[in-house]
This record gives C-alpha cells, structure tokens and sequence, in this order.
C-alpha cells in the first residue's frame, strides 16, 4: 500500500495556524505514506499537478488531501485521482481550514490537531476500497415550485431549452407578489405590463403544465427520478368550462363583504373570485372558507352563482385531487411573506388607519387596486407624508438581515407621491440608503431632488407613530414631531411561513435567516445540498427584481443540464449485505426509511435494493452479526480512523 | 504543570452538523482543539461500537450530532441516533463510566454558532471530570 499526503497551506489561511512543514515532517513517519509534500494552494493547477504526477512515478494507490471542507473540494480531488487511475473512492480528504486552521488560534495545539486528524486519515485510507458509481437515466423533465417572476422566468427559460415543465403554484394565478406592484423601481416600468405577457407565455407553452392552486404534498427519489405528489385543491369551478367572464362574482351573495388578500385586504370581493383582472389562468375559484354553501350546504334560496353561469362550470361536488409527477430536477421558488409590522407596537399600525405598509401602498396607488389609484386616506388626499424605513429589518432581536429593498421602493413610493401631489411634504425616516444596483443611484439621486426630506436616524434610536385627532404624530428621536397624515412603513421581507415544512419535504435546509440555504454562498449560490434541487427568487433571500429574474435562469440552466445530458451519476455509498453473515434476524428491516431491505423468506436472510438505498448506514449501524456493511464508512474503516486520530 | 486537556471524538452528520462545524469555520467563531471530527453520513451510522472504540482507545468524551428531529437528510437516522446513545449511555452507567461522556446534541448547517458552544461547553465538562482512566474501572 502506498499512500501519498498533500497538505495545504491554502495561502495563509492555513499555514498562519497550522506548522505545516512540521505536519509534513511528522506525517512523512507513518506506516504506508510514500510520500508527504506541502503546496500553497493544493486545489490550484500546479498542486493538482504534483498529485497527478506522484500517482504515475511512485505508483500510489491512495491519495489523502489536508485541506479545506470534503464539501467544497472533495468532487475537485477525486476528479484529479480518477483522471490518473485511481478510483476516486480511495480518496481521503481532512479538512484542516474549516475545522483547525480558521477556529483555533493556538498555533502549536492546531498543529497537533491537524497531525491527529491527518493520522485518522491515512489509517483510514488502508481500508478504503474502490466503489463503481452508478449512472442513472435522467427523466427528462423538471418541476417548478411557484409561479412569482423567479419560478416564471425559471419555467419558461427550461421549457425553451426544450424540456417539459410543470409549474405548480398554490395560489389560483401566476404572478406572485410583482402582481401587486405598481410600478418597479428603478426605472418605474409598470409592473403588470411587464409581468402579465410573461404568465401568458407560460400557459401557452407547449412545454409547460400549469397546476394553478396545488401543492407539494410529498417528494421521494433522487437527482433523476423524482416523484412528486401534487395536490390539487378544489377550486369547485370546471376549469375546462369556465371562461372567466364574471358573472358569477357579480352574482354571489357575499359580493362586496370577502377581504381581498391580493389587494392586502384594503377592498372586497364575493366568495367566488380571480386574483386580479389579469389572472393566469383566468378561471375563477369558490373561496371554501367564506362560501355559504360550502360552510353551511346552504346559500339563501337559491344558488345564485350558479344560476348565473352560462356554462355551467360551478361544481359543488368538486374534491381534492393528487397527481404524481415523475421529474429529473425541481426549482423551488416560493417567494416571501411581508413583514407584519402589528407585531411592533411602536408603529401604531392597525391602530391607526393613516399608517400603513409599502405593500398596502402598492395597491393604493395602482389603477386597479382599491381606491382604483387614487391616494386616499379617510376619504382625503394627504398632505404631509412620512416613509419609515428598515421596519422589521436589520433588527439583531428579530430580523438581522436587510431586506435589500426597501430602501429603492421607498425611493419609488415617495417619487410617486410627489408626483401625485406635489404641494405634499414628503419625509423618509432612513437610516443608510442602499443604492447598490445597476440605475439605483441615479434614481435615488433624482429622488432627492424632488424635494423630499431624507432625515437619518440611528437604528437604536427611538421611534414611534401615535395616533391624534388628525392622524398622527411620529415622534423620532433627535429629530422634530411630524404631524402626518399618512405614514407608509418600509416593511422588510421575512421567510414564508411555511419553509420549513417545504425544506423538510424537499429535503433542503435553511439558513440562520430561515430563507432556504444554498450550497455554497459563493461558489454554489444556486444549489441546494440535494443534489438536482435548486433555488430561485426570494426564496433564497429577499432580492429585487433584476436578481430574482437573473438568479432564476441561473437556476434554469443548473437544472436542464442533467436534463440534457440524460445520465446523472449517483453517489456508489450504499449498503451491502454478506448472506453468509445475516441470521435472518429483520431487526434492519424496519430500521430503513426507505424499504431498501427485504426479506426474503426462502432463505431466510435480508436483501438489498442498492438502487433505493440512500446510504445512511441506519442498519449497518444496527446489525448484530456484522453482516451489513456501509460501503466508504465500514466498521473497519471508522474504527481504524479512531484509532489513528487517538494514537497521535 | 500544563492544565488537563480532554480527548474528544466527534461523529457529525455530513448533511447538518458537518455543515455546522464548517459554517463555526468560515465564521471564524473559535473553540478549544481538543475535537477531533469524524464525518458520517448520517449520525444514523453511528455503531456504539464507535463511541466503546473512542473511549477504550483513550478519548475522555465523544460527541455524537445529527441534524435537528424532522431534518434528517435520510427522514429518522437521527432517531435511531438518539435512542442509541441513550443506550449506550446506559451501559457505560453500567460499566462505572459517567454518561456524561457521551453527548448526543442536534446541530443544523446554520447554526455555527451552536457547534462551538457545544464544543467549549462539552470541554469544560469534561475538564470536570477529569480524565478517563480504564484500568481503575477493570
Ligand atoms: C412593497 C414592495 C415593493 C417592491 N417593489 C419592487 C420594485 O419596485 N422593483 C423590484 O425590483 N422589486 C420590488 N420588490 C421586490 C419583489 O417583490 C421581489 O423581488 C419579487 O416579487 C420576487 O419574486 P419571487 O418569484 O422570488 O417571489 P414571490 O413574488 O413571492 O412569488 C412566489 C410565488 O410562489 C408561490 N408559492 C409560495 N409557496 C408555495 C408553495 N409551497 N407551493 C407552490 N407555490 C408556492 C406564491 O404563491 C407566489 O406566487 C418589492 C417588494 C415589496 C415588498
Ligand atoms: S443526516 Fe443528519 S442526522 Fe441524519
């Protein structure tokens, strides 16, 4: 056996902490390493180059990488062993960065540590065996999870690179929160009249399968064969027969008393209704938890929307229904939820109806909202305006992060102020404005000289809106009170309320922040650690416009190429079983989460499926007679790597 | 004379944990050397074999961490983890070894944070009781 050591000093930022000629030195003792060397950067060309060179000259049949992460380099280094003839499982990687260099400061002891764990290592690699990597087929299709701009974009860019896609939203229309925009900062376009021909483009396209109103109910497989069960909520319309021509939300008897979430519930509609004019698809949907005759069995005498449609598409009996779905890869884009600025007292919101959200003042301002864009307040047009910013954001008790746009929408929302109203004062409480995109400076500036107060104020600093006869006082530290009449909070934008339910069913993670977590922040800002899953939009984290469309035909291209290339290989660490070993015992069989182990009761002993094993070593971890073994972590491979790390 | 550094072995889950102790890295939130981290796939896979094998061959404490209950990358290794542990610890309650010198501790990729507290708490304790002689228990 011939092992050969490559210890990294990655710049400094390993060898600023770790000796590592020493390390070398010390390494260079142990039983069966041929050779021990040490480069600055053991990723970069030349490093990978000394390792390819050794393998030829001194015939080394395993290889051990002390490092950063086995997550970040473990694909380079086995790539680089595998192209010189050596199976990439007889690799070995000890992660020396993350997990010394960068956590500890004692020079001396993190030299030790990294000798120990470099021991473990090379141990280890005596037992380590070559594995053959399955290839699997890739079923040719993808699935997009939510219908905003980023899961739009994403849908449309894989179904022109000529892959089927379905798009499930769970909502009754496509759109998302750029729906219920007015304009867009920075350049003010209107935002239905960019948005609304891209969610016809996607129920046009022969490629694309729309699920309006559906769900993720369960995700199972892997990278290739995903199979996904949809639900399929009851919209208790034939979507096949409805044209979307009104008359039953004309109709019904509840017409005028449902709050309108699309409109943040600043007008009503009737209990059968579409989103907005321009839903796609434009087929209407019985709200269940406001129908009388879905709550009751009962609506007055008569059925009056039923009475009303000429199609007759009401369907009373409608259930819900599950399709199953075989997919290659799924691009979760599932978007924010707004921050709910009742939890914060100070801002005498729901209190006081003269304050209110950026959201709210989408609405309020757009031609097809509310007050059909006539800015009003109690029936009166205001005239000294106030925009609070960073509300709900960049607050180390709640929601650390900034939401990255607030500060251009409030720029946009007190531009379209003034423009309406140009005798207003107009105040933006800020504490820095965060300029940072392509067009936003020069919008901010332009702003600025539309005559509206920007006064800074400390984030600790206080603040709060009480309510008086007129409307209301903001009272900020350090600064004069403002009698408004309006106060519009820049409320940030917080994770969807039901992430964690999706990570869990999608098997992804979340960050700190609880938006879902990427691969890699740099380098893999697209993946998700399941392999064929990727992320767009706000999902990720809160962006703008330009980022979530931009991130989002990343994440298109991410996942239509194993689509293309039609053969993903798998990870080869699965389960094996020795039949002369098994008793028979079954005490594995339920231990596996996957149904991977049968038994098979002619000869009484336990079968593997090695295609459905995921390879967590759940049994092998179990199995009283030793007779399963987990490929890459067997029992003598771990065993041997305590043992090195504990003999130092 | 140098003041007593404990040995400990940890198995993280390659899916959370592994991915917490990274993120403590590239964070830059320092702990005490004395972990030595073993990567599992699952903490699923963990054999108390592994945890006997640790403290036979002379670390005072071994830490075992999976992903938070419902996060598992493979759904319920975590559970078995768990009800695993708690039976080791008992057999070393048996065998006059204190229990405390196996942790069982649920980690995320996020929390960073978490994994270096855990390790500095984990030391200090350990630090406590002092090292784990064998011999005295044969
Ligand atoms: C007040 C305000 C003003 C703004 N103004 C601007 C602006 O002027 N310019 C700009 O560039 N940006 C602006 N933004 C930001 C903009 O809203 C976002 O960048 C954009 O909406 C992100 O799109 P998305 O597709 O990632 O998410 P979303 O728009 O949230 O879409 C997500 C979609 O997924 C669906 N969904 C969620 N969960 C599921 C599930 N489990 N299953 C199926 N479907 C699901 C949702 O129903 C929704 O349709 C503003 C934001 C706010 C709050
Ligand atoms: S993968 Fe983390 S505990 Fe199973």
């Amino acid at each position: 056996m011939k092992i050969g050591v490559y210890v990294c000093e990655c710049g400094i930022n390993i060898a600023a902490t770790v000796d590592v000629p020493e390390v070398v030195e010390k390494v260079k003792s142990f039983p069966n390493v041929e050779i021990c060397r040490y480069n600055k950067y053991t990723c970069s060309d030349p490093g990978q180059e000394s390792i390819r060179k050794d393998i030829k000259e001194l015939n080394l049949d395993r290889v051990v990488v002390a490092s950063c992460s086995p997550r970040m380099h473990e694909p380079t280094f086995r790539a680089v062993v595998e192209e010189t003839g050596i199976n990439p499982y007889c690799f070995e990687m000890v992660n020396i960065r993350e997990h010394v260099s960068w956590v500890h400061k004692d020079k001396e002891k993190a030299t030790e540590k990294a000798v120990a764990l470099i021991a473990g290592a090379v141990a280890r690699a005596q037992f380590l065996e070559p594995l053959e990597r399955k290839e699997v087929s890739v079923i040719p299709k993808s699935l997009v999870v939510g219908g905003g701009i980023a899961g739009i974009q994403a849908a449309l860019e894989i179904a022109t690179d000529g892959f089927q896609v379905y798009l499930v939203e769970q909502s009754p229309s496509l759109g998302g929160r750029m729906a219920q925009l007015d304009k867009t900062f920075p350049t003010l376009d209107c935002s239905a009249c960019i948005l609304t021909p891209k969610m016809v483009d996607v129920a046009r396209h022969p490629n694309i399968e729309l699920l309006t109103y559906s769900e993720i109910e369960k995700v199972d497989g892997y990278i290739g064969n995903f199979k996904v069960t949809v639900k399929k909520k009851p919209r208790y319309v034939d979507t096949d027969k409805c044209v979307g021509c009104g008359l039953c939300a004309e109709a019904c008897r509840l017409k005028g008393r449902v709050l309108n979430e699309f409109d943040e519930n600043l007008s009503k509609r009737s209990a059968i209704y579409i989103p907005f004019p321009q839903a796609v698809p434009l087929k209407y949907t019985i709200d269940s938890n406001r129908c009388n005759m879905l709550r009751f069995g009962k609506c007055g005498d008569e059925l009056l929307c039923v009475e009303a449609c000429e199609q007759n598409a009401i369907d009373f009996e409608q259930k819900e229904e599950f399709v199953e779905l075989d997919v290659g890869t799924i691009v979760v884009a599932t978007g924010y939820d707004n921050f709910d600025p009742s939890n914060e007292p100070k801002y005498g919101y729901k209190e006081n109806p003269n304050v209110i959200t950026g959201m709210e003042f989408e609405r309020l301002v757009n031609a097809a909202g509310p007050t059909e864009g006539h800015l009003e307040i109690n029936g009166k047009e205001p005239e000294n305006v106030v925009f609070i910013q960073c509300v709900g954001s960049r607050d180390k008790e709640g929601h650390e992060y900034c939401s990255r746009v607030c500060c251009m929408y409030t720029a946009k929302q007190a531009h379209m102020v003034r423009d309406k109203f140009p005798d207003a004062i107009i105040s933006v409480y800020f504490t820095d404005v965060r300029a940072f995109g392509k067009g936003f400076e020069e919008f901010y500036n332009r702003v600025l000289d539309e005559d509206i107060n920007y006064l800074r104020r400390e984030l600790d600093d206080s603040i709060e809106v009480v309510g008086n006869e007129k409307g209301v006082i903001v009272k900020a530290e350090g600064h004069p009170d403002i009698h408004a009449d309006l106060v519009v909070l820049a409320t940030g934008l917080v994770p969807k309320s039901d992430n964690k339910e999706i990570a869990r069913k999608l098997n992804i993670s979340l960050s700190g922040d609880g938006f879902f977590m990427e691969a890699h922040p740099k380098l893999r800002p697209l993946d998700t650690f399941t392999d064929g899953v990727f992320l767009a939009g706000c999902c990720q984290s809160p962006k703008d416009i330009p980022d979530a469309v931009a991130q989002a035909s990343g994440a298109a291209v991410r996942a239509a190429s194993p689509l293309a290339q039609g053969k993903v290989v798998v990870e080869a660490i699965t389960a094996i079983i020795d039949e002369d070993l098994c008793s028979g015992c079954r005490i594995c069989e339920n231990l596996c989460a996957y149904t991977a182990l049968e038994f098979v009761s002619d000869d009484k002993i336990m079968k593997i499926n090695d295609v459905l094993c995921k390879g967590c070593g759940s049994c092998a971890a179990a199995c009283p007679t030793g007779a399963i073994t987990m490929k890459h972590y067997s029992n003598k491979q771990v065993l041997a790597q305590i043992g090195g790390i504990l003999n130092q | 004379m140098d003041e007593y550094e404990p040995n400990i072995i940890g198995f993280l889950c390659n899916w959370c944990s592994y991915a917490g102790a990274d993120l403590a890295g590239t964070s830059r939130i320092s702990y005490p050397t004395n972990i030595k981290i073993i990567r599992v796939m699952c903490s699923g896979r963990v054999d108390p074999a592994f945890v006997l094998e640790a403290l036979k061959k002379g670390a005072d404490g071994v830490l075992v961490s999976g992903c938070h209950f419902g996060e598992c990358h493979y759904k319920s290794g975590n559970y078995k983890a768990n009800r695993r542990i708690k039976l080791t610890k008992k057999f070393l309650e048996e065998m006059g070894i204190n229990p405390n010198r196996v942790r069982f501790e649920f980690i995320s990729a996020s929390e960073g944070n978490r994994f270096a507290e855990v390790v500095t708490e984990f030391v200090d304790e350990l630090k406590e009781l002092g090292p784990l002689s064998l011999q005295l228990i044969q």
